[in-house]
């Protein structure tokens, strides 16, 4: 057969496909980095690029905002899902923190932002609902809260959207340490829930939530949407700055850009190093703390910030959604009024047009990225339980090489290249561009159901006379629809949010729900951006909902198979 | 004979890949039947959108050209694709077949040799462009010359709340006065934004005694001498400003929403029709009207230019053409569609495109031509980019 001679060469053409791009676009960042762009006539190697991008007006400032705003909005979301898990986990709120927090982690970023910023600026819906009769305001404060110079807004932003990713993964990593029975024995020692948690159950944990940390890290010290939305301007972060100068007429700046995108790998690389640092300090300092037996006294307190701030994320997201709906019927909605003058349905008629076109494209790129990257990721789980082809941790950290490295490092460098070898950028190369970004999701996703389900129902498959094809097809596959459509869902809601592979592969061309709602964001009109996001957002949502739905409906008479 | 042959087969590939003549009117409608037209257009203005989106269906219908907008945050990135792709030796079939462009762009892809004409004046629709009352024949003081075609002219007005601001200013130092005395009610797109840039110029234009300097490229010379002033100005506007000059809205229309919260007072436009479509978008308030300033206000045209790698020229000039038209003027300049100035002359109009013109009601917030004044010329780009670096080392990074 032929499958059965394909088979062991899937795991390499994964790697491949999925790391060829990353590298090919760093190659092709570091050569105009250092002068060298033979399209253009230029030739290195020369230092002027990186000359260029640190004589740029406030780029120190710039730097500073990548590294600051990436470190505690990590820290942050970290911070707050540990405290959620060591105050909450198997209670009531827990669950219920769980399930509003997680469907977040399908709502896009830009859509997040949008929402977030309409909730908190001076004019938002909270001053509204405050306003006149609390505060006195007849107009608006001119206080700087959403774009401070800080990026503490941006910060936020972040934090909301990053903390459902944690959890999700912290979730699937608690299930693995034996933390019910380890609880057990420090609450009856007398340790307090927060302080017995973190330290008995967060030491197994944290090593393999480590990757993802990363992940979030990298994310938010080169995120170029939320930035936009959310970010300061006078300067703009890095990431920002690297994007304009991709963008600019005058080739030099192309050189620039490439400096920039490495001055800011080099940023990601450096923070990636404090925070490993600073994971060998609190584990030095941890285990001090932990030979002292105290039983900890503010537990409570760590207890209720744990909630609160969990509850503040869950809300905000949730208010930012609904006052996005609200802006989407909005007639004229001046300051102060709680609610819009009129309801219409007119901004949705006008960008019905736009949005259905958009909506087409997004999700045809959504689900040819999502199908190949599935496709490989069985191909890979498949290879590595039939010919014991096991990916180590090592394996594990190439899966996450995309996710860490940053966006803005290598998609210049691949944009410049496949122009060089005169590649017409467009769909298909959207759609490869997103595979590198979808597939460690979708492997990450299905990777631990894949190889948890019990082999002995192979064996009686194969006893009963199915070949190793078969027993997939008829049995196992069947058996694992809800993890494979969950993989769906995850696959297309980070196909969904891609802005910057579909802008800069797309060549402008390909236009999704995020990119036209990012650039409507520049024009400022809420309405039009509201109908985009609840657009984007309900796009990356929907087939979440289908993954619950469809296995219930499948197996509604297999309760053994409902949960599975 | 088998020469021949041979030369034929050579030639044959040529005459595919020559550009279609402009002059030839009846061969361009030919080729440009089932040609798609990629507009790359700036699609942060929603009324823009629908207005080019309906473009796209007369095109479609009269021509049977496909029309596709692709939304620019920034028309640089239009400009920057076609040069990469010259670069690269894409010399056909280019990712861009159309650009809604002026001044510094313009500029630098002429001097590139990166557009494909002279066309414009070629076109049927050129014999109504009113070509003595309004600058479509150089762009920002660089001669046009053919290698694009206007469809719309721009002029600064000043939109205000009336609710919150009593009467018009007449010049930028009753601006700055109004912003000391109030401050934080006024704010203007963060440069490099083009419509931030022209807040920079028209104070410059109204500060300076005489601007006739401007018309003529910058100096080493003269620059700092002649934009003394304008610092100055700034040094004083900054502090005064929405935020403290600390944040700035990203483009113009960002400003409408900033109006329709009540954060600020007054917005500048470079278009005179803005305020009212806006209004009836619910974007602004009933109470928002426009003024412009005693010594008149910068004005220039918005043209359309075709990449010289376009893969679809015909149909190109086929849509610039139509822009061209009475009826698609007429329908830019409704203010409930879009308010943009007609570039035509009325009095080559027909009598019934002109009673298209003359029955429509240019709305509440729009100043009448006469009201609008005299129309200050561009600068010459030169000034325009040395001021917006200079913007942003001074004010760009904020303390």
């Amino acid at each position: 057969m032929n499958r059965r001679r394909l088979l062991p060469f899937v795991p390499m053409a994964t790697l491949v496909l999925m790391l060829g791009p990353v590298l090919a676009g760093l190659w092709g960042t570091i050569l105009p980095a250092f002068g060298q762009l033979s399209a253009a006539g230029l030739h290195g190697p020369s230092l002027d690029p990186f000359r260029m991008v640190f004589a740029t007006p406030g780029i120190w400032q710039s730097i500073r905002l990548s590294v600051t705003t990436g470190l505690l909005s990590a820290l942050l979301s970290l911070g707050i899902v540990i405290l959620i898990f060591a105050g909450w986990s198997g209670t009531r709120s827990f669950r219920l923190l769980e399930r509003l927090l997680s469907p977040f982690l399908a709502v896009p970023h830009a859509a997040a932002a949008f929402g977030l910023a309409f909730l908190i600026a001076p004019s938002g819906w909270i001053a509204r609902l405050l306003s006149p009769w609390a505060t006195g305001w007849g107009r608006p404060p001119d206080w700087l809260i959403v774009q401070d110079p800080w990026g503490l807004c941006m910060v936020a932003g972040l934090t909301l959207k990053e903390m459902p990713f944690l959890l999700l993964m912290t979730l699937a990593a608690v299930g693995q340490t034996d933390a019910i029975r380890s609880m057990a024995v420090a609450q009856a020692l007398g340790y307090g829930r927060v302080s017995g948690w973190i330290k008995t159950v967060l030491p197994r944990v944290y090593p393999q939530i480590r990757l993802p940390v990363y992940v979030v890290l990298a994310y938010a010290m080169s995120v170029v949407d939320v930035a936009i939305i959310l970010g300061p301007s006078t300067p703009a972060p890095l990431s920002v700055l690297i994007v304009r100068w991709m963008g600019d007429p005058d080739l030099a700046l192309r050189l620039r850009a490439a400096a920039g995108a490495l001055v800011q790998f080099g940023l990601v690389v450096m923070a990636l190093g404090l925070w490993r640092m600073g994971e060998a300090a609190v584990g030095y300092f941890g285990s001090m703390w932990l030979y002292h037996g105290k039983r900890g006294r503010y537990d409570l307190v760590g207890r209720s910030f744990g909630l609160v701030l969990g509850g503040i994320s869950a809300l905000a997201i949730l208010g930012g959604l609904v006052v996005l709906a609200v802006w989407s019927f909005a007639g004229f909605w001046g300051f102060p009024d709680l609610l819009p003058a009129e309801l219409t349905l007119t901004n949705w008629t006008r960008h019905s047009a736009g949005i259905a076109q958009a909506l087409t494209e997004t999700a045809l790129i959504a689900s040819a990225a999502t199908i190949i990257s599935l496709v490989l990721a069985l191909g890979c789980l498949e290879a590595e339980y039939r010919h014991g082809l096991r990916i180590g941790s090592r394996g594990l950290w190439l899966l996450y090489l995309p996710l860490v490295i940053p966006q803005t490092a290598f998609l210049p460098g691949l944009q410049t290249l496949m122009l060089g070898f005169g590649v017409t950028s467009g769909q298909g190369a959207v759609i490869l561009a997103h595979v590198v970004f979808v597939l460690p999701y979708v492997f990450l996703s299905l990777g631990d159901p894949f190889r948890a389900w019990d082999a002995k129902m192979g064996v009686i498959a194969a006893a009963l006379g199915a070949g190793p094809d078969r027993v997939l097809w008829a049995v196992r596959l069947p058996m694992l629809l809800r993890p494979v459509l969950t993989a769906v869902a995850v696959g297309i809601a980070v196909s969904v949010g891609q802005y910057l592979p579909t802008l800069l592969i797309g060549g402008g061309r390909v236009a999704t729900l995020t990119t036209e709602a990012v650039a409507l964001a520049s024009g400022g009109d809420r309405r039009a951006i509201a109908v985009y996001g609840l657009m984007q957002t309900g796009a990356a949502l929907i087939p979440f909902a289908l993954a619950l739905l469809v296995p219930a409906l499948v197996w509604r008479n297999r309760r053994g198979l409902r949960h599975g | 004979m088998k020469r021949l042959a041979l030369l034929a087969a050579l030639l044959a590939p040529l005459s595919a890949l020559a550009d279609p003549k402009p002059a030839d009117w009846d061969s361009v409608l030919a080729e440009a039947r089932g040609q798609t037209v990629y507009w790359d257009a700036w699609g942060g203005s929603t009324t823009t959108n629908d207005f080019i989106a309906w473009v796209g269906e007369q095109v479609m219908a009269d021509y049977g050209v496909t029309l596709e907008h692709v939304k620019l945050t920034d028309t640089a990135d239009a400009v920057t694709r076609v040069l990469s792709e010259k670069q690269a030796g894409q010399n056909d079939k280019g990712a861009i077949d159309m650009i809604w462009i002026n001044g510094a762009n313009f500029a630098s892809m002429k001097e590139a040799g990166l557009l494909f004409g002279p066309f414009a004046e070629q076109l049927p629709n050129w014999a109504f462009v009113d070509t003595e009352g309004k600058t479509v024949q150089t762009d920002f003081t660089v001669p046009v010359e053919g290698y694009e075609s206007p469809w719309a002219m721009a002029q600064v007005v000043f939109m205000y709340d009336t609710a919150r601001l009593d009467t018009p200013l007449g010049s930028m130092t009753a601006l700055l006065d109004l912003s000391v005395a109030h401050p934080g009610r006024f704010t203007y797109p963060q440069p490099p934004d083009f419509l931030g840039t022209t807040f920079l110029k028209q104070a410059l234009v109204d500060l300076l005694p005489d601007p006739t300097v401007l018309s003529e490229p910058a100096s080493d010379a003269n620059y700092d001498a002649v934009t003394a002033p304008l610092w100055a100005y700034l040094d004083k506007l900054t502090p005064t400003l929405w935020r403290q000059g600390k944040a700035y809205p990203a483009t113009g229309p960002a400003q409408l929403q900033l109006i329709a919260d009540g954060e600020v007072d007054l917005a500048i436009s470079f278009s005179p029709g803005e305020a009212t479509a806006a209004i009836a978008n619910n974007q602004l308030p009933d109470t928002v009207r426009t003024f412009v300033l005693d010594k008149g206000t910068i004005g220039n045209a918005s043209f359309v230019a075709i990449p010289y790698n376009s893969g679809a020229k015909a149909g190109a000039m086929v849509v610039a053409n139509f822009l061209l038209s009475p009826a698609s003027q007429a329908r830019a300049q409704d203010p409930n569609i879009l308010g943009y100035g007609t570039v035509l002359a009325m009095d080559k109009l027909s009598a019934p495109d002109r009673a298209a013109f003359d029955s429509l009601d240019l709305g509440i917030a729009t100043l009448t031509p006469d009201q609008l004044g005299s129309v200050q010329a561009e600068p010459h780009p030169s000034w325009m980019t040395r001021i917006a670096e200079d913007w942003a080392k001074r004010y760009g990074v904020a303390q």
